[in-house]
């Protein structure tokens, strides 16, 4: 037998085409729309699928291999740190309050990611881009899970983590992630791809992962900065991912421009808006800072994201329009949201605390064009009431954004003294906006935008209290009631760091692991 | 010697998480797997009607005629978390790799009787495209099952599929080369033994329903064609025919199923057990779905085994009914 | 002229592969992060599986990056032997 001899060596490229594309064949029992229903309302033209470049060609076998041996590392980490008190280690406990913020506001998004690939991944008729976005599936499940296991021993010392798959449904600053993803898996299958796997994964990613992680390794949290930085190596993948489909779609057909750039106008300002608390997370709540909010979007967007603009333009795409607005707001968004979490940090699963004057003079040399003149004399004003015992309290519930969900806390660009409101009619009805973007973003689809589940409303309209609740009740409290719907436990959960029982605990027990009392 | 370690001892104040404490009742540890996976699906609050199909919620119970009080009670015995899925999945693979390896590195495919080798090449290489449709069709389920349980389990099964469409693709290469994997693709297409096969396939596709796709690809489809293909035709017929070198080859597909089975068989129980609603409901997908599965499996096996076919499927068919009847279904 | 790059975990596993990168793109710029190395290089930057081995004293499969990728930017050209992140600008 000579077939040895006939036999050729494939390549990696030959190889990874008859693994994946290969498999596929072209349907003759079924109709191909019948089997493919949702590729083609959103206008987007595909001639030829086979063009698709694939991003990494790993195949099942090498996935299974390098994606046990990094949970293997993994899990030796998480294991370590538990049983070390490792969360003893970190700088001091405010820490913590940044991965409240990670698990109940990004962790649950992993899991929607995992769901929404698996569905554009039966939804492309390319079996390019079927492989890749199901291994995203797979890869996102595996965020959530790692995640939640890491955490989880937190959860067990630290309060502001015991609900977080009720909060991130229910909780006010928490629809403004969910929604985001809402926004993002009921789009059509090629929206879902450009806002999550190119606006997001490649545009802002490193915005929110890189400084989230390296902030944790820099304040001590190993188990942190082991899940983060293990995630990350799925995510290069990912964004790999994200470009190709870009390309992919635009040299398909130039109809297909107008659409594409609408989609990541709209996608860069969404995902910037939810990372609004990456921003304040960076330059108010990690005790040794790594850099701030302004480089890292400096760096990470307008160098990193520059390079990537100018190597679209051949394709005649150009920069978000709202980068502009963005690069205005990078002085001030972290503050602006900061202090409005100062004010509602009775109805927050997290603990605020006012800078002290080191992290003052960080901040003032950051942010020499902002910080002294506008917001020091906020915080040296709350400081002097808190002392006369006036801790200020918001109890006023502020209007949101219909588009962002944001509360209404953002100013006018050129103007960092005046909130910026917007609004629009629509079928006899007023919507309001934080800005220009969200406001367009709303005209453009407003049969979706006005479906939103705004907390706000909800609270006002008395869909956020526990069953049998009456309100017209003598002395009827609606914080309590909306707390105990959340699930928050007053005096707990919330108000400020300075005397809450996080912090107790935290001196107490570090006290046990490093003195003989 | 005595060692005594001494660490900080430092008492929790709590240890799960609430949702989890408040579905068993208790605050106490759980394994990894029911921490990343109980009610883990949001429920409610969804912000938009999803414009793909605006006649439901992003999860939405009403996209299947099942009905269950608790989405959650259809676990997986296996406990597969990803970290878990990944470390069995690389233990298997390395076996395989190493089975690969053993027969590459001593030519057993040149020791292969001629006519044994052709007809694993004429059954194995399509059987490709099979394993492509269920990577599909799971894919579906992950994305439009109720419940984080079913998702989960699909996608680990979805990309299971494409690993044995991948070995499939090896052992395609390794018995036979590039051409035999195109020849595979055309008898796939065109020849009319794969015809009631590929219909079925394709039928499964516009399946809306998840968890009639579950019965339809990994109950029906796969409850036969792994005990005849692997099973029966490959390890016993082609190992008594001098082919034992190929049940090497595909001992991952064997103790996948085998392994597989305990998920499918789970949840299928406690749907059926759930209601007799529920039963009838399945009991008409099965009445629906297996017949074909059966003539379409007919001419395959007699590919490779050709007057023997009718009597081994009937075989596969007893076991098949047996495992049936376990779940509280009948052939 | 645009700045592509590539991100890796400080381990022991990577200090080779560092060093290849480093060595194989004399214009590349080396950032040390807390548990991170940035690697940035104008226009275009090369992973060299030959240059991988070399350090490493065995066979290295350029998949094998994987495992301690953190981030990259770039357009990925990637075959058997080398993975190149480039703008086309």
């Amino acid at each position: 037998m000579d077939m040895q001899v006939a036999k050729k060596k494939l390549g990696l490229k030959e190889k990874y085409q008859v693994m994946t594309r290969d498999l596929d064949w072209t349907p003759t029992y079924q109709k191909m729309e019948d089997i493919y229903p949702y590729v083609q309302y959103e206008g987007i033209k595909i001639h030829d699928w086979d063009r698709w470049e694939d991003p990494f060609r790993l195949t099942m076998d090498a996935y299974w291999k390098y994606q046990a041996e990094k949970e293997k590392k993994l899990y030796a980490i998480i294991d370590a740190y538990a049983q070390n008190n490792g969360h003893l280690n970190v700088t001091d406990a405010r820490y913590i309050n940044t991965v409240k913020l990670f698990l109940t506001g990004v962790s649950p998004l992993e899991y929607m990611a995992h769901r929404g690939f698996a569905h554009v991944g039966r939804a492309f008729p390319g079996p390019g881009p079927r492989v890749a976005c199901l291994m995203q599936s797979l890869d996102e499940m595996r965020h959530f899970q790692t995640q939640v296991h890491a955490i989880s021993n937190y959860n067990k010392y630290y309060n502001g983590f015991h609900d977080f798959r009720k909060w991130h449904d229910r909780v006010w600053y928490l629809s403004v992630p969910k929604s985001f993803f809402d926004d993002a898996i009921t789009a059509g299958p090629f929206e879902f791809i450009v806002a999550i796997g190119f606006s997001f994964e490649y545009v802002l990613t490193n915005l929110l992962f890189v400084p989230f992680v390296s902030g944790a390794a820099y304040n001590g949290d190993m188990g942190t900065m082991a899940y983060g930085f293990s995630a990350q190596s799925d995510e290069a993948r990912h964004m790999t991912l994200g470009l190709e489909v870009i390309k992919f779609i635009l040299e398909q057909d130039p109809a297909n421009l107008p659409i594409v750039q609408r989609w990541i106008d709209k996608w860069t300002w969404r995902g910037y808006r939810v990372l609004t608390l990456v921003a304040m997370m960076m330059d108010y709540m990690l005790p040794k800072r790594t850099m701030s909010w302004k480089e890292a979007w400096e760096i990470y967007f307008e160098e990193n994201g520059g390079a990537l603009f100018r190597d679209l333009a051949r394709y005649g795409i150009r920069m978000p329009k709202c980068a502009e607005t963005i690069a205005f707001e990078k002085d001030h968004l972290s503050h602006q949201a900061w202090c409005t979490f100062y004010n509602y940090t009775a109805a927050t699963a997290f603990h605020t605390w006012l800078p002290n004057e080191d992290e003052m003079q960080w901040l003032s040399a950051k942010y020499p064009d902002s910080f002294d003149k506008y917001y020091r004399p906020r915080f040296d004003f709350w400081r002097e009431q808190a002392a006369k015992g006036n801790r200020f309290y918001n109890t006023t519930l502020p209007m949101l954004c219909q588009t962002c969900q944001v509360p209404l806390f953002f100013t006018e660009p050129g103007d960092p003294t005046k909130i910026c409101y917007r609004e629009t009619d629509y079928k006899g009805m007023k919507y309001h906006f934080c800005s220009d973007h969200c406001k367009e973003i709303f005209e453009h689809e407003p049969e979706k935008y006005v479906q939103a589940w705004l907390p706000v409303h909800q609270i006002y309209q008395g869909n956020c209290f526990p069953e049998g609740t009456d309100p017209t009740a003598e002395g009827f409290d609606p914080l309590k009631a909306v707390l105990q719907w959340y699930n928050i436990i007053h005096g707990r959960d919330n108000l400020d760091f300075e005397g809450s029982e996080d912090q107790r605990n935290f001196a107490a027990w570090r006290a046990q692991a490093t003195r003989n009392v | 010697m005595q060692i005594d370690l001494r660490t900080v001892t430092i008492k929790p104040l709590r240890q799960t998480f609430d949702h989890i404490a408040r579905y068993l009742g208790t605050d106490k540890p759980v394994s990894r797997y029911l921490e990343g996976s109980l009610g883990i699906q949001p429920k409610d609050v969804f912000h938009y009607r999803p414009t793909w199909d605006p006649e439901h919620e992003i999860f939405d119970v009403r996209r299947t005629k099942i009905r269950m009080k608790d989405w959650d009670a259809l676990k997986d015995p296996r406990q597969f978390y990803y970290g878990a899925y990944t470390s069995a999945r690389a233990r298997q693979q390395d076996t395989a790799e190493a089975n690969f390896d053993f027969v590459e590195s001593r030519g057993l495919v040149e020791t292969l009787p001629e006519d044994v080798r052709q007809a694993a090449v004429a059954l194995l290489v399509p059987l490709r495209h099979v394993a492509w449709g269920a990577n599909m069709n799971n894919a579906a389920v992950c994305a439009y099952a109720y419940g984080g349980m079913t998702a989960q389990a699909a996608i680990y099964q979805s990309m299971d599929q494409l690993g044995i469409a991948q070995y499939l693709t090896r052992i395609g290469l390794l018995l036979g080369d590039v051409e035999s994997l195109a020849a595979g693709k055309q008898a796939w297409t065109n020849d009319p033994v794969w015809q009631p096969l590929r219909r079925y396939v394709e039928d499964s596709f516009v399946v809306k329903d998840p968890f009639e796709l579950h019965t339809v690809q990994n109950l029906v489809l796969d409850g036969l064609l792994y005990p005849l293909v692997y099973d029966t035709i490959i390890d016993q017929i082609f190992a008594a025919r001098g082919g034992a070198a190929i049940a090497m080859l595909t001992q991952f597909m064997t103790q996948w199923s085998a392994e597989t089975r305990k998920w499918v068989d789970a949840t299928m129980k406690a749907i059926v057990a759930e209601s007799e609603e529920n039963r009838t409901v399945v009991q008409d997908w099965v009445d629906a779905w297996l017949p074909r599965a059966k003539e379409a499996l007919l001419p395959v096996a007699a590919i490779a085994v050709s007057e023997q076919a009718p009597a081994l499927l009937d075989e596969v068919m007893e076991g098949f009914a047996q495992r049936l009847a376990k779940i509280g279904l009948s052939a | 002229m645009s700045t592509v790059f590539i991100a890796l975990q400080t381990n022991e596993e990577t200090r080779p592969i560092i060093e290849a990168i480093v060595e194989d793109n004399p214009h590349a710029r080396v950032n040390e992060a807390p548990a991170m190395v940035k690697i940035d290089a104008d226009g275009r930057l090369v992973v060299k599986r030959s240059s991988i081995e070399e350090r490493l004293g065995r066979d290295f499969d350029l998949q094998e990056l994987h495992i301690n990728l953190i981030s990259l930017s770039g357009n990925i050209e990637e075959d058997e032997d080398q993975m190149i992140l480039a703008w086309k600008n």
